[in-house]
């Protein structure tokens, strides 16, 4: 299915993704070909096939609910762009 | 004296272990031609310093007769693996001067067994690309040149600057990641021996994640004894993944040299596609007069759905990507460009962060996972997975590996395929199955090509088969007697 402009720019703004116009243009077109050629898949039979969700098949093992690191602030936040008193400091979101 | 970084790590590790020279002597000599080789843009961070005093505390435990299997070896690291208090960028601008706080298990099992981390090494944004083009440190140049011609050729990818660094002796081997074909297509552009295991054989946490149902570590090295070597130290299970297989480690070098007679070899007749260089064709033709004569039964076999996987990753893997690359926002590390309100912090991060190709998968991904489509794409790519998943099962009924080339061409120019995204993705064509299914391939170097360039062979076996693999890929590399080197123009 070729996807246009409008389309492309919905699908940025989900992505947080923010593009000038005319590279939206381009990309119209090159999401189209790749979809294009994605629609080969049509082709196989898959009905009655289980979605394959796992590469291997073995059930995701269980814990105990414990506590196993915490209390390190300091190496969390050691790469933030801004930090201050223990916290991320991000752009104000409520007026 | 052989120059110590033409060693092979096998005959390096002993040669340490011997005192024939010391770690630090060894490290030193890497260093140098390291720094004599920054015209290849192998390392986005040489780590000199950590090195040394690596290679010393190696010295020292070597002395005193202790150390581990790799005890004083001088290892290049992907940069998409957390290495703790050393910038790790995953190839994207989006990651900033991130310096992790935390070691990656693969890592720290090398480092556990003695190795010497000499630097991180260059690859495709994200582990996105088959060329290492689409790193914002700029491409890695492969060491190979092609006899017509002196223009770059590209080294493949993702990892490629661990193919090139092992190509080019900068190291005795390197780790790297395998998404789609980022270990085995640039091990065969460069000669090299690259080995993508089963799924959940090396665990994945501390590594930079791209598509978390297909990632998988591995090594590249010059020699198939090397990369057993390197995979059993790397391999192990870990509850911090949750994919890690609660298996235990065999003792792979111990594969390699052993008989390959009676095992029943595989040749997917899929494989064989159109347009397909005559060199590669004859070059999978000798690969199996050569397991023929080692005593294999060569067995024709049939992977109906092979030409649906890579449409059916162009699903899966970018849906993947969207998501695990949603926590680049600019809040709790990597780069931030500020604005006005959140929403405007987030997108101008991540549109000045991430590079072309990142943002186009991430587009794909946000696209097939979105209202309305879901079904249409990213179930059918599941349920398509499925069947490359089964033709394999079917296969190994049948035979215990599968051979087949590496990749579609030899090393290409720079720039060469760069304007069409799926003329690039193709090279992964005969990789991204094995990707698909979980199953361990390696990578051979068969011969060169009529322009002096490297081509590989692949070997698919068995999940958890790591083993007759090696015992395969022994046996190709010693029938092939591979030992063309890159000739140093840089």
């Amino acid at each position: 299915m070729a996807i246009d402009v409008d389309t492309v720019r919905k699908v940025a703004n989900l992505a947080q993704i923010r593009e000038p116009d005319a590279r939206l243009e381009a990309l119209a077109g090159e999401l189209s070909g790749i979809l294009k050629w994605i629609e080969q898949l049509d082709e196989v039979d898959t009905d009655g096939v289980e979605p394959m969700t796992s590469a291997v098949a073995v059930a995701l093992p269980m814990r105990e609910d414990l506590v196993t690191e915490g209390g390190d602030a300091a190496g969390i936040l050691a790469n933030a762009p801004k930090a201050r008193n223990n916290f991320f400091v991000v752009p104000k979101v409520v007026e | 004296m052989t120059t110590l970084t033409d060693l092979s790590l096998t005959d390096a590790v002993a040669g340490l272990r011997s005192r024939a020279f010391s770690s630090r002597e060894l490290t030193e000599a890497h260093l140098q031609v390291i720094a004599e080789s920054r015209a290849l843009n192998a390392f986005v961070l040489e780590t000199p310093d950590t090195a040394l005093a690596m290679a010393t505390a190696s010295d020292e435990r070597l002395t005193r007769g202790e150390g581990g299997p790799l005890e004083g070896a001088t290892l290049g690291v992907k940069d998409l693996f957390c290495t703790k208090g050393v910038r790790s960028t995953a190839g994207s601008r989006i990651l900033g001067n991130f310096i992790p706080t935390y070691e990656s298990t693969v890592t720290a099992n090398l480092w556990r067994d003695g190795a010497v981390l000499l630097g991180k090494l260059n690859m495709d944004e994200f582990a996105m690309g088959s060329s290492n083009e689409t790193s914002a440190f700029g491409p890695v140049i492969n060491p190979w040149r092609s006899s017509a011609s002196n223009r770059p050729l590209a080294p493949g990818g993702s990892s490629g600057g661990s193919a090139a660094a092992v190509a080019a002796n900068l190291a005795l081997a390197a780790t790297a990641t395998d998404t789609g074909g980022s270990i085995r297509q640039p091990a065969s552009l460069t000669g090299t021996v690259g080995v993508k295991p089963t799924y959940g054989r090396c665990s994945r946490w501390g590594v930079v994640a791209f598509a978390s149902s297909l990632d998988q570590a591995g090594p590249i090295t010059r020699s198939v004894a090397d990369a057993a070597l390197m995979l059993k130290s790397m391999s192990g299970h870990d509850p911090k993944d949750s994919t890690s297989l609660p298996v235990e480690t065999p003792d792979f070098p111990s594969f390699v040299g052993k008989s390959v007679k009676g095992l029943r070899i595989g040749v997917p007749r899929e494989y064989r596609v159109e347009g397909m260089p005559a060199e590669i064709d004859a070059l999978w033709t000798r690969g199996v007069e050569w397991l023929r004569d080692a005593g294999c039964e060569i067995v024709d076999v049939s992977l109906p759905h092979t030409k649906y996987a890579l449409p059916a990753y162009y699903i899966i893997a970018p849906a993947e990507a969207s998501s695990n690359l949603a926590r680049y926002d600019g809040m709790r590390y990597g780069a931030r460009v500020e604005g006005p309100t959140l929403s405007d912090v987030y997108q101008l991060t991540r549109s000045a962060g991430f590079g072309d190709e990142v943002k186009r998968r991430v587009l794909i991904g946000t696209y097939v996972l979105s209202a309305g489509y879901y079904d249409a794409y990213y179930l059918k790519a599941l349920k398509v997975r499925r069947r490359i998943a089964d033709d394999f099962t079917q296969a190994f009924e049948k035979v215990d590996a599968l051979l087949t080339p590496t990749a579609p061409s030899a090393a290409f120019g720079l720039g060469e395929n760069a304007a069409d995204p799926i003329a690039m993705y193709l090279n992964d064509i005969f990789t991204v199955t094995v990707n698909l299914a979980g199953l361990p391939g390696i990578s051979v170097p068969g011969g060169l090509d009529a322009q002096g360039l490297p081509l590989g062979l692949q070997l698919i076996g068995r999940a958890l088969d790591e083993g007759t693999l090696f015992s395969l890929a022994g046996a190709v590399e010693k029938a092939a007697a591979f030992t063309a080197r890159p000739e140093r123009w840089w």
